[in-house]
């Protein structure tokens, strides 16, 4: 790998507008295959879930997934798409052994849905609309091993392994129109697009749409041209770029990297680039040269595809409320900030919140702790907040438990952190642990005079008056009572105890 | 007359994964010309009324309900496969050194 030039991205901004393309591949949560009745159930023993159909077998026929053409619809509808009257499937021609078919079954001229658009919030509560070429229907390949090389790379490998599990688990792959005009702020629209992209899948309960998965995966085009030309420039195309984050990174340091050669008296090489978790770079893949012919033909081994109208509006009027309604109708309920609300579409932490407030708890409380104590968490261990191990309702019973006075702030924090470390539900990491606020006068009585006791000098200050050195004595009690002493309550006591007015 | 040339058919080939002779890029040109000649005389008797079409049946949206069903063990879905490894087809080096 040599390392790369690159502009800074002011200068390179100064010079050029990037052009994006977001081709967005989604996984369908069907339950089968999107041409055969094989399971599609993650995690499954290598080349268990395979058919004749799917392992492309001499007389098999392969039968659409009626689950598969009614998810494809529901996307186009939410993406504001017109519904085609009549389309077909295609062959996509190539030697790779991650279809054993030799061809992938997708569409090619005739998608099912197109013509759409999707208005997505930035982080400043701007409104940027991206045009929708066309979302279409295909399958996935199989999932290769490369075997000898030094990284799991293809390169250097000295033979693969293919498991074909996930070859024709169905895709819908949504392909925007050039995204013009985003300026600076590209980088930004796309990591938006993606992230909008994936609420709306969810909502429409089609996918889980979990990136880490690789359920959703995006490519990334980009092109400069100099402002105020017209004609695009050359494109790099940077593959499997697979969470929000590295979206951002990519379409950011393509645009740098393509200032750099640009600027230098290069020309950019229109290829496919591989993104590198790592340090958020990208290097040079396939070079797309006119050898690359997929040969599309329609699939001749299934018939046209024709959604009746009548469907198409029954499935338009079952549409759920779209995430950004849902979002702006959440913003007012809860009085957050769009900047707010925006990072906990990114947390991820809407729906969680949501069924943290459904569970019982106050909205403040709930989004408090999602996007303080449990965003930290998920940072630290770099799982979903949805996977740290905590449910909506245990975080409500917490906030319940705060409400009552049996826990303050600290001690809940404790019991967040034992419920995350498996020690049970919030009340049996309570008991367990024994975090409760201790209310018993008589012991936090005891504790007091311990700790005037022990403070000898602190005590005679504060008897003189200098109530600021009140700290310190109520540090010494929470230290003895293990910091499960109401604070207000301690200062209460040992101002008492001195005989001093508060 | 559709006119295969031989640099067609060595495209062709080279997709196709197939080394093809000298002799047989020219042969293969013919044969191919044939074929194509044949297929265009379809297109030439099918009229203004007639659609151009990709299956025999005038079907549409013929679809299977979501339903999971038995796959085959995947010692069957291996029996067929010249070489495997980890329960996984085995197949030659895909690309050669970088």
């Amino acid at each position: 790998m040599t390392v790369m030039d690159l502009e800074s991205y002011e200068d390179a901004l100064s010079v050029y507008d990037p052009v994006m393309g977001l081709e967005v591949h989604v996984e369908l949560g069907t339950k089968t295959k999107m041409f055969c009745g094989c399971s599609t159930t993650l995690g499954a023993e290598p080349n268990s879930q395979t058919c004749p159909t799917c392992l492309g077998l001499p007389g098999s026929l392969p039968v659409v997934n009626a689950i598969g053409i009614e998810s494809a619809i529901k996307i186009g509808l939410a993406l504001n798409c017109e519904i085609a009257t009549w389309c077909r499937f295609a062959r996509k021609n190539y030697f790779y052994p991650d279809m054993p078919k030799n061809f992938q079954t997708s569409q090619y001229d005739e998608p099912i849905a197109f013509n759409g658009y999707l208005d997505v919030a930035l982080e400043d509560g701007e409104i940027f609309r991206v045009e929708i070429e066309r979302a279409h229907m295909e399958e996935d390949t199989g999932k290769s091993l490369h075997v000898g090389g030094a990284t799991g790379r293809i390169h250097g490998a000295s033979h693969s392994l293919l498991d074909y599990n996930r070859a024709g688990i169905p895709l819908i792959e949504i392909v925007t129109k050039p995204i013009e005009g985003a300026g600076a702020r590209a980088p930004e629209v796309a990591k938006a697009y993606v992230a909008e992209l994936r609420e709306l899948i969810k909502a429409l309960d089609v996918s889980e749409a979990r990136m880490e998965q690789g359920q959703m995966r995006c490519d990334v085009n980009l092109s400069l041209r100099p402002h105020g030309r017209e004609k695009f420039g050359t494109r790099s195309e940077t593959k499997n770029v697979n969470s929000l984050r590295s979206v951002e990174r990519a379409a950011r340091y393509e645009i740098m990297r393509h200032a750099a050669v640009l600027n230098s008296g290069g020309t950019i090489v229109q290829e496919t680039r591989h993104f590198h978790e790592e340090d958020g770079s990208t290097t040079a893949g396939r070079i797309k040269d006119n050898a690359e012919d997929y040969r599309y033909f329609p699939e001749p081994d299934l018939v046209p595809i024709a959604p009746a109208r009548d469907w198409v509006e029954e499935l338009r009027a079952g549409l759920p409320e779209l995430p950004r309604v849902r979002r702006d109708r959440l913003k007012t309920e809860w009085g957050i900030s769009d900047h707010e609300m925006q990072s906990a579409l990114n947390a991820g932490a809407i729906d969680l919140i949501t069924a943290t407030i459904d569970a019982g708890a106050p909205a403040d409380q709930a989004r408090k702790w999602w996007m303080g104590e449990l965003a930290r968490a998920s940072n630290e261990t770099g799982k979903e907040l949805a996977d740290l191990g905590i449910s909506p309702a245990q975080v409500a019973r917490v906030t319940a438990l705060v409400a009552e006075g049996s826990l303050n702030d600290k001690l809940a924090r404790q019991v967040i952190e034992g419920v995350l470390a498996g020690e049970g539900g919030p009340d049996e990491v309570v008991e367990k642990r024994g975090l409760k606020v201790v209310s018993d006068e008589g012991a936090l009585g005891a504790a007091v005079d311990e700790a005037i006791a022990a403070n000898a000098a602190v005590a005679d200050k504060i008897r003189a008056g200098n109530l600021a050195a009140a700290g310190a004595l109520i540090g010494a009690v929470m230290k003895l009572t293990r910091g499960q002493a109401d604070a207000k309550r301690v200062r209460e006591l040992v101002l008492e105890k001195l005989g001093v007015q508060g | 007359m559709p006119g295969i040339t031989r640099e067609e058919v060595a495209h062709l080939g080279r997709l196709s994964r197939l080394e093809l002779k000298d002799e047989e890029l020219d042969h293969f040109a013919e044969q191919l010309d044939v074929i194509i000649g044949a297929v265009a005389r379809v297109s030439e008797v099918a009229g203004e009324d007639v659609p151009p079409t990709s299956h025999a049946l005038p079907l549409t949206n013929v679809m299977r309900p979501d339903e999971v069903r038995p796959s085959l063990t995947a010692a069957e879905a291996l029996s067929g496969a010249p070489a495997q490894e980890q329960q996984r087809f085995k197949v030659p080096q895909i690309l050669g050194e970088d």
